[in-house]
């Protein structure tokens, strides 16, 4: 299984190795380097490289390679969702996952690990469980640690999550507010076409809970219209079995925050585009410019406003500048990224914004032959585009009376229109 | 950092007053040199006796190996540490220990005598974290004590130190492979463990030390199975990984006789087919000659429900597993499940895309259909890194077919436009395929390939000459005017390949562009030396086919770049230019040769296949690493191809069984551990129960007498039950002789039997009633004699013998028929009449033994007041209803009932128990369930096909339905070989409960959360024959699958149970009053089936 671990900076800097076998030198990240050096970008290295004796496994995440160094056949899945798994440990327990961060709790990363693995094999990756075992770093403690001289912050009893059969949750939770709150967050992933006629478009939804119960709660929470999620996956506390028999999510929750489920729609249901976009990007023969033009709306919107809007565009190599005007919002071209992003906030009903200008293209280069699409970013608080609801949020097992929140918030996921 | 470096500062000042220095942040870099003086610091605080400094000093030198920072010289310091109260300190300690034992093996082994206390330490995790740090040194001198610590660990009281047993294994075993046969035992041991926590680890340690026996794995495979769901995440991978090759051992193909079935429509659809036709043909041998159709492997199955759920994972690692598992595992018809779920996976991070990619590309070339809904998933953005836009692009050409090609064109269209050049480059071969393996679309993508021609990116240009150079030879008559274009190409493009492409092509097709192809050998000959060696090549050749087939023209120019070729840097060039020469220009000396030169230049070449650089990857096992590099890595295990014949399946059964959720099927089990599976009884079970009673009615009494009298509902799935059946027959006659004898009566199973009869009469209309009647009146008695359970089973036997009687409701005056005429059927039994064929009139049967029972009324009456916890749970009777009429069904006749058993493996499932009986002249082939119509939610497990119903036999399968606690109807159609019923099972509200049991308190408790809504009370006046508890009971019971709880009061009667899909409580109470009068109240968490039961109820009672 998992050889070793590297963690290495978009520079080139492994800050951070451990070894749960034998050690193994960081050269072998080199094989990284040369790879890195080949793409682009440094998304585009590939996840897997085969070295003569190694196999690398990396995934990139918040500017850091999280490499794992294999040596025997293991499903290559299997290390990318565990290093995901200790990525999103890190910014769980530090609030964010970046090199600074890392080298500022060396410490508590390498106690992390050494629990997280145990020869390569993964042991304890609950949230809860290593919480228990190992304390996040916070201001209060480090005082306390300060003041009496003895700063533990490992745990010296058993987490007892990892010996029941719910062992996502610890024991012995006590809040004086008892809260649950959900977030169902949708996504709009969807292409346009030059025309502003959808290629594809589906919704996809997940639901963020934030659950501070005392004890051991039993949750229900239903829906008024179950039949419109059509593939769903769960956080593993859910209740598989009541879900296939009465569409119900019945489960004892983590402590904490954590992703209850993930979901797709039904594709059949027509999906809602929130905006229409109309767009006019040209490149002139002669001259060396070109011209821009592009004006969002609302469209279905259900009532509610469109915030956060922002349009981003990624020009070709030879745009060296943009002169444009907008009605509303700022817009900024860096010419060294060649990004263009346009923000624009709220959309009103009244007042259609507008972006128009000239492009100044590199003197002498080839008109180029592409045009650039068009990402757009946007947010609508208090509505699921999909029309899910909940319906109701049933607590069992526990006597008081918690305190229940469910929000909605409709965003753009990987919202494109070509041009 | 800064800020948090000052933060430290302050804190390290303070833990150590007067000694500043020590205070600094661990972690911040600079100071960490390999400078000799702070080691010695460091060496100080460890010797000091303060914990904190200790501390301090520890995590400055972890900080140091985090870093690769060479800590070593600090062992002896460190290590005298290992014994520290301080548990952080022990911990880091622990961590440096790993690190550098290797290293410093004599000075490690100083250490080893704390772990060895720490093994026996009181605390748990005190002895898993021993032997977790004492199995991570690599010193190989404490290899027999690791043995001793993972050899005691195994046999712990604590699931977690089993675990870290389990984990032990491994390093071990990496350390010393000599180990292998003791650590072995260990994980044989291990493996028997029950508890989730230890199943993915052991099977890893499996995984790793002896993936090859196999054997090991039998009498834990159902376990495993069913364990699966709840073990963690990542150890469902493993065991889901080492399941998939298990099984494929161990099975059958599921897919190996469906060309039998199928009508070779879908033939086309998938690529592969032939070859499994090669298989079919064999396995079909096989089959002939052991007379048994396919049936999947009640195993087999197992595991496939069992990891479907899996499916829905958030961790992507088990999604696939599960997704592979179904690849390599299950029939055709099931595969498409996965697709949603890999499709779900693509909304992960790129790198998750890029592994489930890969493996979508594979699948799509076996199974194309199973993707195509899901086109338009695999579209591509431009912010798509490369490689996954270029996975995607192979996903798409692998899907396109005629009727989407047009889209997928359209698609294509957009990505030429793309900034990202080396995508552009992949979809021009992209189009190249689908323009090769479409042929109508193949002049549309000439054409628009050509027109790529005169773009202005070289590398596009270039791409599209290789492409079209392909296409091109496919027709290349048609199209002389596409190949001037390109040789006009020639002045501009400088990309070597499409250069050397265009030489090629002009050469091959030479006397299509007579005029034109010695012009461009005359210009390449004077850039011949500038051009790249590829090019230098086509030269060359273009050179030659000219001289063979225009050299009035060309002779000279050929001879002047030979001449040139002669002296390249480049021996294959000059090689070539040797070859060549001697082979067309004609000497003295060339030999026999050069007059086949012409036919060997130009020869017809074949058209190049474009074909998926993922075909032929499905050798490996998916979502392997071997898999995503396609070439073996260390340790992977082949995935082993079907065996032709399956092995035993009894390797599996267990001593004890596994199938732990329902304790009341262990006595079950154990009885029939030696008893064959499945294919075997059912090839049985006609003809010995037709022997039996030489008539349909034969095999009908062995299913019934199954479900019907099932004391425990402990069956797990029809195989068994028939399996059972046989047993029971042989055993019957010997109890037969023993029936006679005086005991005590039982009257819950004289009522069993009553109501069974009544519902099997309604299947078959009465032939032989003098036959019954006498064996009802025997059945009257037995039953009046032996209370045992295994006696009422015998009785419902022979009570579905005679199933053929009209169907009686239970009111008073048929109950009393019914009695009767189970008398005289066992009757019957016992004086072994031959049951004749020739039909006789009910009703006489039932005039001739109504006083006998009135008489046997009382009798039980006061039987039932003596023994008042009778009524036993699923000892209900049973209903047989039709499903398929033998009019309607051409001969056919189809009836079911619901057995009252838990479904195997799936509990929320009612058991369906289907009974075919042939009463036609021909056999019946392949009966099988066809397309449900299911209400959303609801499922259906089918029954395994039935291949072969020879003429006046029968057949019972059980199937599964979830009907999700409502009564909507499961539609299907039921299939013969020839012909299709459409048919419906409509469950009665009081089938889809099961029983439980519950003592009063717990009743009175359960009952008291389900008021208001969700009681439902309602009176009635009780009918005729309701008089005495015993009647309530059984009657409320054969209405619905309620269990009785014992009560104090005699006026009131409990029943418990719960529906079968969600699991919500039913609770019924019958209260009876003078006079008749009776309430009935029913609590249930769902109000509709509650009122539904209340109304079922009175029914009953008040008849």
């Amino acid at each position: 299984m998992i050889h070793s671990l590297f963690l290495v900076s978009t520079a080139g800097h492994i800050f951070l190795e451990k070894h749960w076998k034998s050690v193994i030198s960081r050269s072998v990240c080199d094989y990284l380097f040369e790879a890195q050096g080949k793409a682009s970008a440094p998304e585009n290295v590939p996840p897997v490289i085969a070295t003569p004796h190694h196999y690398l496994i990396s995934v990139y995440r918040d500017r850091i390679f999280f490499v794992a160094v294999i040596q025997t056949e293991v499903p290559p899945l299997f290390v990318i969702e565990f290093l995901h798994r200790v990525a999103e440990t890190f910014q769980d327990y530090f609030g964010e996952c970046s090199e600074a961060s890392i080298k500022d709790n060396v410490v508590i990363v390498y106690e992390l690990l050494e629990e997280m693995l145990d020869n390569g094999f993964p042991l304890a990756t609950e949230a809860n469980i290593l919480k228990e075992m190992i304390k996040p770093p916070t201001i209060l403690r480090s005082v306390v640690n300060t003041i009496t001289g003895g700063s533990s912050n490992v745990g010296g009893t058993l987490p007892t999550g990892q010996l029941s059969n719910i062992p996502w949750r610890r024991t012995g939770v006590k809040y004086t507010n008892n809260e649950a709150y959900f977030d169902v967050v949708e996504e709009i992933d969807a292409i346009l076409d030059k025309s502003g006629t959808v290629v594809f478009a589906e919704i996809q939804g997940v639901i963020d809970a934030c659950v501070k119960l005392s004890g051991m709660p039993d949750l229900t929470l239903s829906f008024v219209n179950p039949r419109l999620l059509d593939d769903v996956s769960f956080h593993p506390c859910v209740r598989f079995k009541r879900w296939e028999a009465e569409r119900v999510l019945s489960f004892i929750p983590p402590d904490g925050n954590f992703r209850l489920m993930s979901y797709h729609v039904n594709a059949q249901n027509l999906v809602a585009i929130p905006v229409y976009v109309k767009q006019n990007v040209s490149f002139f023969e002669t001259g060396s410019s070109g011209r821009l033009d592009i004006t969002v709306g609302p469209k279905q919107t259900m009532g509610k406003t469109i915030e956060d809007v922002v349009i981003t565009v990624h020009m070709p190599k030879v745009v060296l500048n943009a002169n444009l005007t907008t009605n509303q919002g700022t817009s900024t071209y860096d010419p060294v990224t060649k990004v263009l992003v346009w923000d624009i906030g709220k959309l009103n009903q009244q007042k259609v914004p507008n972006l128009k200008g000239s492009l100044s293209l590199q003197s002498g280069a080839p008109r180029p032959d592409e045009n650039p699409t068009l990402n757009i970013d946007l947010r609508i608080q208090q509505l699921a585009i999909s029309g899910l609801k909940v319906n109701r949020l049933n607590m069992f097992g526990e006597k008081y009376k918690p305190f229940k929140g469910v929000k909605y918030v409709t965003k753009a996921g990987k919202f494109q229109v070509r041009t | 950092m800064s800020s948090s470096s000052a933060f430290n500062d302050e804190k390290g000042g303070s833990s150590s007053v007067g000694e500043p220095e020590y205070g600094h942040d661990p972690a911040s870099g600079g100071i960490f040199s390999s400078d000799y003086k702070r080691h010695d610091d460091l060496k100080e605080m460890l010797d000091s006796n303060k914990d904190s400094l200790k501390l301090e000093a520890m995590k400055r030198i972890v900080a140091m190996i985090a870093r690769g920072k060479n800590a070593s010289d600090l062992f002896p310091a460190v290590v005298k540490n290992v014994a520290c109260k301080n548990i952080e300190v022990k911990k880091l300690v622990y961590v440096y220990l790993v690190r550098y034992a290797e290293e410093q093996q004599d000075l490690a082994l100083l250490s080893i005598s704390t772990f060895q206390r720490g093994l026996k330490d009181p605390n748990q995790l005190i002895r898993a974290s021993a032997l977790r740090v004492l199995s991570s040194i690599r010193v190989t001198i404490i290899v027999p004590i690791m043995m001793l610590a993972i050899k005691e660990a195994a046999s712990d009281m604590s699931p977690y130190v089993r675990k870290t047993a389990a984990h032990a294994i491994p390093k071990l075993y990496s350390l010393d492979p000599d180990q292998k046969d003791q650590l072995i035992e260990v994980i044989e041991k291990l493996l028997a463990d029950k508890t989730t926590l230890v199943a993915g680890s052991v099977v890893m340690a499996f995984e790793e030390v002896c993936p090859e026996r196999i054997d090991l794995i039998h009498k834990n495979y159902r376990k495993l199975c069913n364990l699966l769901i709840d073990v963690e995440e990542w150890g469902q991978v493993v065991i889901i990984n080492m399941l998939t090759r298990y099984a494929r051992t161990q099975f059958l193909n599921p897919n190996a006789n469906e060309s039998l079935l199928e009508e070779g429509g879908e033939k086309t659809f998938y690529g592969s087919d032939e070859e499994e036709g090669k298989e079919d043909k064999v396995e079909a041998a096989a089959l002939v000659v052991k007379r048994k159709p396919y049936v999947m492997d009640p195993d087999h199955r197992l595991l496939l429900r069992n990891t479907k759920p899996l499916l829905q994972s958030r961790n992507a690692a088990v999604v696939m597993a599960v997704a592979q598992l179904y690849f390599h595992l299950a029939p055709k018809a099931e595969v498409g499940v996965i697709a949603k779920a890999l499709v779900r996976l693509m909304r992960s991070h790129s790198e998750v895309q890029y592994v489930v990619l890969q493996n979508v590309a594979t699948m799509t070339i076996k199974r194309r259909g199973m993707f195509e809904p899901y086109l338009k998933s695999f579209y591509i953005r431009s912010t798509d890194p490369t490689q996954i836009k270029v996975l995607k692009l192979e996903v798409l050409t692998n899907l396109a077919n005629e009727t989407n090609i047009s889209t997928i064109l359209r698609e294509f269209q957009t990505y030429i436009k793309s900034m990202d050049k080396d995508f552009v480059a992949a979809t021009i071969q992209a189009i190249g395929r689908c323009a090769t393996n479409i042929g109508e679309v193949r002049d549309t993508c000439l054409n628009g390939l050509v027109q790529l021609l005169s773009n202005r990116d070289e590398l596009v240009v270039a791409e599209s000459v290789v492409v079209i150079k392909k296409l091109l030879q496919m027709q290349p008559e048609k199209h002389s005017d596409i190949i001037k274009h390109m040789a006009k190409l020639t002045d501009n493009i400088q990309v070597p390949m499409a250069r050397a492409s265009i030489l090629w092509l002009i050469g091959e097709y030479c006397e299509h562009v007579p005029k034109i192809a010695p012009d461009v050998l005359r210009k390449m000959a004077k850039s011949f030396t500038n051009e790249e060696d590829i090019v230098k090549l086509q030269i060359l050749n273009l050179a030659a086919k000219l001289y063979l087939t225009n050299s009035k023209q060309t002779k000279l120019l050929t001879q002047y770049v030979l001449n040139l070729a002669k002296y390249d840097q480049n021996y294959d060039i000059r090689d070539r230019a040797r070859f060549i020469r001697q082979l067309i220009v004609p000497t003295d000396k060339s030999g026999a040769l050069s007059k086949y030169a012409k036919k060997l230049f130009l020869a017809l070449k074949p058209a190049p296949v474009l074909e998926s650089p993922f075909k032929d990857r499905d050798h490996f096992q998916l979502g392997s690493l071997s898999h995503l590099l396609n070439a073996k890595a260390g340790g992977y295990q082949e995935l082993p191809d079907w065996p032709e014949s399956a092995p035993d399946p009894s390797v599996r059964n267990v001593e004890v069984p596994e199938w732990t959720k329902c304790s009341s099927r262990e006595k079950r089990k154990e009885k029939k551990v030696e008893k064959p599976f499945y294919s075997d009884s059912e090839g049985e079970s006609g003809p010995t129960e037709s022997a039996d009673s030489d008539s349909d009615t034969g095999s009908g009494s062995g299913s019934g007498s199954d479900s019907g009298s099932e004391d425990s509902g402990s069956e797990s799935g029809s195989e068994e039950s028939e399996g059972e059946s046989d047993s029971e027959k042989d055993e019957k006659d010997k109890r037969k002789s023993g029936k006679k004898k005086a005991k005590k009566t039982a009257p819950e199973s004289e009522e069993s039997e009553q109501s069974s009869t009544e519902e099997q009469k309604k299947s078959t209309k009465s032939k032989e009633p003098k036959d019954r009647s006498d064996s009802e009146s025997e059945d009257e008695e037995e039953s009046s004699t032996e209370s045992s359970e295994s006696e009422s089973e015998e009785e419902s036997e022979s009570d579905t013998d005679a199933k053929k009687k009209k169907k009686t409701i239970p009111s008073k005056p048929p109950p009393k028929q019914a009695k009767k005429e189970k008398k005289e059927m066992s009757l019957l039994d016992l004086d072994d009449f031959e049951p004749t064929p020739s039909p006789q009139v009910t009703p006489v049967s039932n005039f001739v033994s109504s006083s006998l029972a009135t008489d046997l009324e009382g009798l039980s009456l006061t039987d039932t007041a003596l023994s008042p916890s009778a009524a036993s749970p699923t000892c209900g009777p049973l209903k047989t209803y039709e499903l398929l009429h033998r009019i309607t069904g051409e001969g056919l006749a189809v009836t079911y009932c619901f057995s009252r058993r838990p479904f195997t493996g799936d509990p929320h499932m009612v058991s369906v128990q289907i009974q075919f009986t042939n009463n036609t002249e021909v056999e019946a082939r392949s009966l099988r369930v066809l397309e449900p119509k299911l209400q959303s939610g609801m499922r259906i497990a089918e029954f395994p096909e039935i291949d072969v119903l020879p003429p006046g036999e029968i057949s019972t399968v059980v199937m599964g339905i979830d009907f999700c606690d409502s009564t909507q109807a499961a539609n299907f159609q039921l299939c013969t070989h020839t012909k299709k019923f459409f048919v419906t099972i409509q469950p009665p509200v009081g089938e889809l409960m099961m029983p439980i049991f519950m003592t009063e308190n717990e009743f009175k408790k359960e009952q008291g959360q389900l008021m208001g809504m969700n009681e439902i009370t309602e009176k009635l006046t009780l009918g005729e024959g309701c008089r005495g508890d015993h009647v309530i009971i059984q009657r409320v019971i054969s209405t619905a699958n309620l269990s009785r709880v014992p009560c104090g009061s005699a006026m009131e009667c409990r029943f418990a149970g719960k529906t079968v899909t969600s699991g919500s409580l039913v609770l019924v109470t019958v209260v009876t009053k003078e006079e008749r009068a009776a309430q009935v109240t029913v609590n249930c968490e769902k109000m509709l089936i509650g009122t539904m039961l209340v109304k079922d109820i009175l029914q009953a009672l008040s008849q």
